[in-house]
């Protein structure tokens, strides 16, 4: 890196990436994979996610991406979905069946399974 | 905007937090170096290297009132300032990720989630001390965290921004990483820093200090990941930025990792000053089962306990040291009514038993004869002038000791003594355990009005401590008990209780 221009080209190229913007219609999906998450079964969540996305055909509009730990152990494994200009949603005690069933509402039919999310799941 | 109300930030535990450390974990993907420089990552850096002079660094780093967040509280910016004193042409930068403290792991999670982060705040510090060479000793029980900064530090060669002439500046930094092969007394920086020369984990006597004749006897700054990851931070926003957030001694924000007996157990991020109050009742969502908050445990087992008392007290270096306890690298656990403050200093204690080095005598020999005098009173067998001694004891390791781990090892014990002493007293004096923990201490009963003779704790009892006939009450034989409460579990007329 010799010039702070070069930093800011990464910058520009990247950051609709991980910012997701309204009305761009890109879905990034993050899942917990830090050590806790992976403990409690992220592994299987990401995989079961990469398949569904790749089988559906959605992988030109829907990024799956693993993540550090966001710091709520006990509702680990946890899965992320970012849309613009829509509110982010947090899944919790993730399993690869509900990942089925939320790229099926969620991903596909832009409906949150509000049931899996971190605002409705007890301990 | 569409919303959902379901989402993390909705939550309580989260209302309180502020994320400037933590900002980036849960956000973008460790493993890719464009996504950390999406979120302006290296943008620090190369304002710093294109912008500000070394001493311009430091002074920032002064002037934000960023103080280390290892334990000890030390201002960071003067720590630097020592360094750059130093006419010498080789230094060093080193990141103490040696995480030991039980039930603590922010570290890990940093260097897992955002790995570059570590990465630009030593080269940041590189350039304001003049040190050209970091290490990163980072324990090898992180798996993952080695992993993904063995990548990180990669990358950011691959990308010209660890190596030779960043930015077109001149400078020149890189970075290794060292593994730490489980010793505890290796966080302790000399220690470290001896383990990184190749030879066994010991400490040094300071003086000299690390700035003046550190690691291969250069001048060197050591400072843990979580101070490092706010460094970019306040180059980036600049010093007034990040001391907006905090107390008047302390700025910004402190992570914990909250466990024990609370709901939320978790890693969280509050500004300094958060009372303890709003971390258990609100962050923490409060305590299981109806208990009520007895005492927290800061500093593992170089900290303290807070007691219930002082639950208002708002979390900053000095109030927590002014309370016998310390802030520590974030090791939060959280006690109830259950919990045995003997049991709970015994532990720590034994903790350091085990990770003494050995070195110095005081520690070595001074923590086993404490541990020793615990035992002794946990068993029913204490006398007041034990009580007397163990004091004795604990000042004298705090001031012969070489380094923190033997100067902080008797805190647990002194802090648990002077906040609850009358829990030791009826140890010693009652020879009763007021939380039922200690087995010594405790007999299981039958209450002959409420037991149906049901057989069923004569039958789970392992050591056949139970005798009695059908429909007839049963009784226990203490002399044969050992106290493994399967009775009391099994019983299901609740007539079995612990004294």
């Amino acid at each position: 890196m010799k010039s702070l221009e070069e930093l800011a080209a990464i910058k520009a190229r990247m950051q609709d990436k991980v910012i997701m913007r309204e009305g761009s219609g890109q879905i990034r999906v993050v899942v917990g994979m830090a050590t806790c998450g992976i403990a409690a079964g992220a592994r299987p969540v990401l995989d079961r996610f990469v398949e569904d996305v790749e089988k559906e055909g959605l992988a030109d509009r829907v990024a799956v991406k693993q993540t550090g730990c966001i710091g709520i152990c006990q509702y680990e494994p946890v899965v992320e979905v970012h849309e613009g200009g829509k509110d982010k949603v947090t899944y919790v005690k993730m399993t690869a069946e509900k990942v089925d069933e939320i790229v099926e509402k969620h991903i596909k039919g832009g409906q949150p399974v509000l049931e899996y999310t971190i605002t409705h799941v007890g301990d | 905007m569409v919303h959902y109300n379901a989402s993390l930030e909705d939550t309580e535990f989260y209302k309180l937090q502020r994320r400037v450390v933590l900002r980036n974990c849960g956000v973008i993907d460790p493993e890719s170096i464009d996504e950390y420089i999406a979120v302006d990552g290296y943008a620090a850096l190369g304002k710093a290297l294109t912008s500000m002079t070394p001493a311009q660094v430091v002074d920032e780093i002064k002037a934000s009132g960023l103080r280390g967040r290892g334990g000890g509280g030390f201002p960071t910016g003067m720590k630097w300032s020592f360094t750059a004193a130093q006419n010498n042409p080789v230094k060093y930068v080193v990141c103490n990720a040696d995480e030991g403290d039980p039930g603590a792991f922010m570290d890990r999670s940093v260097l897992e989630g955002d790995p570059h982060c570590i990465i630009e705040g030593m080269a940041l510090c590189g350039y304001a001390t003049g040190a050209h060479e970091g290490y990163v000793y980072v324990r090898a029980e992180y798996p993952i965290a080695v992993k993904r900064l063995g990548k990180a530090i990669e990358d950011a060669r691959a990308y010209g921004l660890l190596g030779k002439d960043i930015f077109g500046s001149g400078f020149d930094f890189d970075l290794y990483l060292r593994l730490g092969a489980g010793a505890f007394v290796c966080g302790e920086e000399t220690a470290l820093m001896t383990s990184i020369e190749g030879n066994r984990g010991e400490p040094r006597p300071r003086p000299p200090y690390p700035a003046v004749s550190g690691l291969f006897k250069k001048p060197t700054t050591e400072n843990n990941v979580e101070t490092f990851a706010n460094v970019a931070q306040i180059i980036l926003n600049g010093a007034d930025w990040f001391a907006s957030v905090g107390t008047e001694r302390s700025k910004g924000t402190k992570v914990f990792a909250l466990g024990g007996k609370i709901n939320n157990t978790g890693l969280v991020e509050v500004p300094m000053g958060t009372t303890l109050r709003q971390i258990v009742e609100v962050v923490g969502g409060g305590i299981p089962n109806g208990k009520h908050f007895k005492a927290a445990q800061t500093g593992g087992p170089s900290g303290g306990c807070i007691p219930a008392s002082m639950i208002d007290i708002e979390i900053d270096y000095d109030n927590l040291v002014a309370q016998g306890a310390m802030m520590g690298s974030g090791g939060m656990i959280i006690m109830d009514e259950d919990t045995c403050m003997v049991d709970i200093a015994k532990f720590f204690l034994q903790f350091t038993v085990d990770e003494s080095c050995g070195k110095c005598t005081a520690c070595r020999i001074g923590t086993k004869r404490l541990y020793e005098l615990l035992e002794k009173i946990t068993d029913g067998k204490g006398t007041l002038e034990d009580l007397d001694t163990m004091e004795t004891l604990c000042r004298y390791i705090k001031d012969n000791s070489l380094c923190g781990l033997g100067q902080t090892a008797p805190n647990p014990v002194l802090s648990t003594y002077s906040r609850f002493p009358e829990e030791y007293k009826a140890h010693v004096v009652d020879k009763k355990c007021p939380a039922g923990v200690c087995k010594s201490l405790l007999t299981y009963v039958i209450d002959p009005e409420k037991c149906k003779g049901c057989t069923a704790c004569a039958r789970v009892c392992p050591v056949g401590a139970i005798s009695g006939t059908v429909k007839e009450p049963h009784v226990i034989d203490a002399a044969k008990c050992i106290k493994c409460g399967s009775c009391m579990e099994r019983c299901k007329f609740g007539a079995i209780s612990k004294k």
